[in-house]
């Protein structure tokens, strides 16, 4: 119905988040250039925050983009007002916002999981590969 | 239908671009991000379907699931419509810029 909105509105957040990330990493810059003078091995592995936060919006974008073209494809996404036919009644918009609290929920919080893993994996290859340079 | 076909999608973009990487200049992470941020959706909308029909689920009417097979089809050819614009917008190795630069 509109489950998609969800990850959607998460998508948003995100993005904002990262850019918010982005413009602190950027402030930062001189900071870690200098470090990596002295440490460039340990730099060179580390993947920055923002980076790892696009692909959380790539996921939530990409994916709430393909189930809007579904919704569309069934009917449930139309070009006129109120744009979704299940918000047109009020019986019809409380099974869309049960559904947007379940099904909705529940694939912002699977995408988030996986990403979380992701980061986590990631997390660990970058301290396996700065590992050794430390021990140097 | 549509998450089968979305989750192969995803699988084959996931193979293509771990053959290139680290690098990443025909841009394909965005195609795989698209994939499977889809997959994982439909995965979840599968779970709840199953849970509310279980006895259905698996047994789908050939019209829907013709249905379903086109809609899987679209979904993989937007992807790719998407990442297109992505990559002609990026232009990761200025193809645009030296046609303009000749020009």
């Amino acid at each position: 119905m509109a489950c998609f909105l969800v990850s959607a509105a998460e998508a948003a957040i995100v993005t904002v988040t990262t850019q918010i990330v982005l413009a602190h990493e950027n402030k930062l810059l001189p900071k870690y250039r200098r470090e990596a003078e002295e440490t460039s091995e340990q730099h060179a592995a580390k993947i920055p925050f923002s980076h790892k936060l696009r692909w959380l919006s790539n996921l939530l974008w990409g994916g709430s983009l393909q189930l809007a073209f579904e919704h569309v494809w069934h009917g449930e996404i139309v070009p006129w007002t109120p744009f979704l036919t299940a918000a047109a009644t009020p019986a019809e918009a409380t099974i869309m916002l049960h559904e947007m609290s379940t099904v909705g929920v529940g694939m912002a919080l699977l995408v988030t999981a996986v990403w979380g893993a992701m980061v986590l994996v990631s997390s660990s290859l970058e301290k396996k590969t700065t590992l050794p340079a430390l021990a140097e | 239908m549509t998450l089968l076909v979305t989750v192969f999608a995803a699988i084959i973009c996931t193979v293509l671009w771990y053959k290139k990487a680290p690098q990443d200049e025909m841009k394909l992470s965005t195609l795989c991000f698209l994939y499977w941020g889809a997959s994982l959706m439909w995965f979840v909308d599968a779970i709840y379907e199953f849970a509310a029909e279980p006895a259905s689920f698996f047994t789908p009417v050939p019209a829907d699931l013709l249905n379903d097979l086109f809609l899987g089809l679209s979904v993989v050819a937007l992807g790719l419509i998407v990442w297109l614009i992505v990559l002609l917008v990026k232009d990761p190795r200025g193809v645009f810029k030296a046609m303009l630069q000749k020009k």
